[in-house]
């Protein structure tokens, strides 16, 4: 009897959720599912984009906007097990945040051809192989790195820079190339030193790839991915200058952090929803970059200001006035 | 007699008490973070039996960690620990990514054998140096699986991001660490329209040769003694040196195909986050929990790599459905193996306690007919 | 040159501190017969409890101690596991890193959210040592944590040889049915050497999270735990040889950072592998040494009726 009870206990709760699930849509609510490599404090990539979806839902109001999240889906079989679900469970648009995800997603995407997916970072939608439902979106992190690298090269003193990086490639390699570019526009004879940390999440190894540029006698570091959080602190202690990327980092060391390229997420995604609503389904690539806000460089004025003050005083900077 | 059935089902619910006693404190924990813990579990429960598809991703997962399983038994019975497991499966799956890349002209199914037997044959290898630094040089194995582990990485990395790094990525600029998809005649036949695929049945085939190999053969015999008492083997005559290389490179190869298994049948390519684990799933690791569960025989180990994989898929599900961190889940998982793997002495402990009472009750008996005689 | 040697030496001395720590635990759990796989998991246990207290109260000490005692609650844990409950060694300790990995995320996720930093123990010049040119530049100014861990090896060693306590730890790692034959409590050698192999992992994780990198992240320590427990097996079950083992480690780590730094023209990916190819190599040359492995090493202890 016991048991009888609670199955039915069971079964109710069951189907109240169910049901709530089922019926309590309204046609006006945009779902949106999200799927990401890392977690969702990560202050890098996932951060980025969960803090863009938490933007949007504020603008458009908790009643037309839902999200949900499935983070640390490093393993490429669990997250594809992750976007077939979501799909299948009716959402409007699924994001599958990793560029590791392409693969799955090209074979899951026509299963489900009322849905729509996004896939980044990418330029790739498939059209080759007739998908119809795929976005993709690219941040050109070069663009970021080049006005960062530019902006190091006039703040240095030593002409020497370090960059810190997690595995030479895709958006981290892209993000140096531009950095290296950005600096040599400005100051030709550069000395550029790169180092790779081989993972995105050995911070020990980051702190220790910082101190030895600084060593090396960098004034100046830069560096993408989640580990880097371990570089920003020695640069924090060794008063050297930082230039951040994914996400305002700031924070972290207001005093050193100069300037963060900001991936404005959001600025893909609302015409993403708009096309989706107007029943568009995917076949666009959107690109991130200066010219559309999708890269906004962060200016910290803590550190800068700070840092011209201390050079005029210093007499590393002369203003003259010219008559 | 009747006592004893009770007594020995119920000591085999030992374990499964001790699941659910894990389980019940996840409830708590789920509990506290606002979620429902009922909603949770019913989730966790569909999402890995709840569909055809369910089940299918639950065989999918549950494949490499019945290979590494097996890789397990082999190498604990002879007395070794091989925790480079990862690194045997990014090996295996590296080698035989590199050979589908290379002989697209062979026929898919010479192809696929071809990819198979380098994959086990490289893992082999990659294990087969910590037998021999272990034999030969005294390199403790489980020092130097791990650092074959993070030099398998390393390794892949490299390969990934230039070598065998699918072109397109270097034409769109994108550098995406990934091959290129590898050609449809190497994929494994699917069983049903799922992602199930024939690498599973494999991977059954294997765990029945690895029963018949360790327990109705000589070699296996040996290997099993080498475990279970080193010195007696010496004494014996058996060359114990030899014999752990070879539990080694047979332990690899298992994993090595597991890894090459992987491509074939669910990735149809190669790719790297940085850390093997992006590709292995961690099932370096968690074959060596599913062997154990296993009580470290080939034929268990097959039931208990299915849980395994059912518990990691339907968790995963239940994440999705109640929303909650997803480090819960490897909290949960990691309270799991704790439980389970303490809970397993209480129920030895019992099973001997039983055996001595019935053993001493057939002694005394024994003695009091001598006695009486 | 002078300053690339003093460069490449205190990094190498920082990055071996938590490995220290961690592997001198570990050594006196495996002396003792107890094989525990989960550093890493107790590791991040301590580092999170640490930095969360130090975000919390400013009490870099207070950080310190409660690293201690959640490595100590997580030392008993192991020990109920595998000296009450006499399980499988290798896989409760994968369990182990799995719970701590996972719980400390967790915490992470639901207490902090998101990226923050404290200010950790501070370089401390030691006087009068710390002006010895180039050796006092790299030993004696570096934070406490750090001295803490190089002081650590001469009184292991101390205890360890030198000390009754030592003599039954070895006891009861060696010849347990020995042991219990002379009184000594097997059970209770296990739990003290287990639970003080937590502590230390503990403060190996605080030193990273409260005084070498002072943030915490998930998987902060990204598993320099299953690395410490290979040291143990370097340094052979002696406190001074898993200092070699973990210098030499770091130190080669150290050095792929410099010629990564300075351009050298070698692929990332193969000077990355360098410290565990030299680690691997060294030991294999070193094979000729005498080992003796606690006999009773992952084997749970049976009185015998």
């Amino acid at each position: 009897m016991m048991e009888m009870k609670r199955i039915i206990v069971i079964l109710t709760l069951i189907s109240i959720f169910v049901l709530s699930f089922g019926f309590g849509a309204s046609a006006e609510l945009f779902r949106v599912a999200f799927i990401m490599p890392s977690a969702i404090n990560d202050f890098a990539w996932s951060q980025s984009m969960y803090e863009a979806l938490l933007t949007i839902q504020k603008e458009m109001g908790k009643e037309n906007f839902e999200f949900v999240y499935s983070e640390n889906m490093f393993v490429v079989a669990d997250a594809a097990a992750a976007i077939r679900d979501y799909a299948s469970e009716g959402y409007d648009l699924v994001i599958a945040h990793g560029s590791q995800y392409g693969a799955s997603l090209s074979d899951i995407a026509p299963d489900f051809l009322d849905t729509s997916f996004a896939w980044g970072s990418t330029a790739n939608v498939f059209t080759d192989l007739g998908i119809t439902n795929i976005f993709a979106y690219e941040p050109l992190s070069e663009q970021g790195g080049y006005v960062n690298g530019a902006l190091a090269a006039k703040l240095s003193k030593n002409n020497i820079y370090g960059v810190i990086g997690p595995i030479e490639t895709g958006d981290a390699k892209r993000y140096t190339e531009g950095f290296k570019a950005g600096i040599k526009s400005v100051k030709p004879d550069a000395k550029i030193n790169v180092t790779w940390i081989g993972s995105y999440s050995d911070v020990a190894l980051a702190s220790e790839a910082a101190q030895a540029h600084i060593d090396a006698g960098a004034d100046v570091l830069t560096g993408t991915s989640q580990m880097t959080i371990g570089a920003i602190g020695v640069a924090k202690q060794r008063g050297v200058l930082w230039f951040g990327y994914d996400v305002d980092q700031s924070a972290l060391a207001p005093q050193n952090v100069v300037a963060s390229v900001d991936v404005i997420w959001a600025i893909t995604l609302k015409p993403m929803i708009e096309m989706i609503r107007k029943g568009e389904r995917g076949g666009k690539i959107f690109t991130l970059n200066l010219a559309n806000g999708g890269l906004k460089i962060v200016v910290n004025d803590e550190a800068l200001v700070g840092k011209t003050i201390e050079d005029i005083v210093k007499g590393n900077i002369e203003v003259k006035v010219e008559e | 007699m009747k006592y004893r059935n009770v007594r020995e089902i119920s000591m085999s619910l030992i374990p499964i008490a001790a699941f659910l006693l894990a389980l019940f404190i996840g409830t708590i924990m789920i509990a506290f973070l606002g979620a429902n813990p009922l909603v949770a579990y019913q989730a966790l429960l569909k999402g890995a039996f709840g569909s055809t598809n369910a089940i299918a991703d639950t065989v999918v997962k549950a494949t490499p960690l019945l290979f590494v399983g097996l890789g397990i038994c082999i190498a604990f019975r002879a007395g070794v620990l091989n925790i480079g497991g990862e690194g045997q499966l990014v090996v295996g799956a590296l080698s035989a990514t590199i050979i589908c890349l290379n002989f697209v002209e062979l026929p898919g199914w010479m192809l696929i054998i071809l990819a198979l037997f380098v994959g086990f044959f490289c893992g082999a290898i990659w294990a087969g140096i910590a037998g021999y630094l272990k034999a030969y040089f005294k390199v403790n194995e489980i020092l130097s699986t791990i650092m074959l582990n993070y030099i398998a990485a390393y390794g892949m990395n490299y390969l990934l991001r230039g070598p065998i790094m699918d072109p397109l990525q270097i034409e769109l600029g994108s550098f995406i660490p990934q091959t290129t998809r590898l050609t449809h005649v190497v994929d494994l036949p699917r069983l049903i329209p799922t992602r199930l695929h024939f690498g599973t049945i494999v991977a059954v085939v294997f765990a029945i040769l690895v029963y018949i190999f360790l327990w109705r053969t000589t070699i296996g015999f040996r290997i099993r003694m080498i475990g279970q008492n080193i010195q007696a083997s010496r004494a014996s005559g058996i060359n114990v040196q030899k014999y752990m290389v070879l539990a080694f490179i047979l332990s690899g190869a298992l994993v090595g195909l597991g890894g090459a298994i992987e491509v074939l049948g669910v990735h149809h390519r190669l790719f790297t986050d940085g850390s093997v684990s992006g590709f292995t799933g961690s099932a370096g690791f968690n074959g060596i929990v599913a062997a154990l569960f296993g009580q470290l025989h080939p034929i268990g180990t097959i039931p208990a790599s299915l849980l395994l994989g059912a518990l990691l898929t339907g968790a995963n599900k239940m994440q999705r459905v109640v929303q909650i961190p997803s480090a819960l889940i490897g909290a949960l998982n990691g309270l799991i193996v704790l439980f389970v793997v303490g809970s397993e002495y209480l129920r030895r402990s019992q099973t001997r306690r039983m055996e001595r009472t019935e053993d001493t009750k057939y002694n005394s008996k024994n003695k009091n007919k001598k006695e009486s005689q | 040159m002078e300053a690339i040697i003093i460069g490449i030496a205190k990094s190498a001395i920082r990055l071996a501190t938590p490995y220290l720590y961690a592997s001198i635990g570990e050594t006196i759990g495996q002396l003792s017969g107890v094989l525990n796989l989960g550093v890493d998991g107790v590791m991040l246990m301590g580092a999170f409890s640490a930095f969360y207290t130090v975000l919390k109260t400013g009490n870099l000490w207070l950080g310190l101690l409660v690293a201690i005692v959640v490595g100590a609650i997580f030392g008993l844990l192991i020990a109920f596991i595998n000296v009450t409950l006499k399980a499988e060694q290798g896989i409760s300790g994968i369990g182990v890193y799995i719970f701590g990995l996972g719980l400390s995320s967790l915490l992470f996720s639901t207490m902090v959210g998101t990226v923050q930093t404290v200010s950790g123990f501070s370089p401390l010049s030691i006087p009068w040592l710390s002006n010895i040119p180039i050796v006092g530049e790299i030993f004696f100014h570096q934070n406490i944590l750090v001295y803490g861990a190089f002081a650590l090896i001469p009184l292991a060693w101390f205890i360890l040889n030198k000390t009754p306590l030592g003599l039954s730890i070895r006891a009861v790692g060696q010849n347990p049915e020995a042991a219990d034959s002379l009184g000594v409590s097997i059970v209770r050698i296990r739990y003290f050497t287990v639970v003080l192999g937590g502590m230390l992992s503990g403060i190996a994780g605080a030193s990273l999270s409260i005084a070498l990198l002072n943030v915490f992240q998930q998987n902060l320590t990204n598993g320099m735990g299953f690395i410490a427990v290979a040291l143990v097996y370097f340094g052979a079950w002696r406190p001074a040889t898993v200092l070699t083992g973990a210098l030499l480690f770091s130190t080669v780590n150290a050095i792929q950072i410099w010629v990564q730094v300075h351009g050298i023209n070698i692929p990332s990916d193969f000077t990355l592998m360098m410290p565990y190819i030299v680690t691997i190599v060294v030991l294999a040359a070193m094979a000729k040494r005498r080992i003796h492995p606690p006999a009773a090493l992952n084997k749970p202890f049976e009185r015998g009726e």
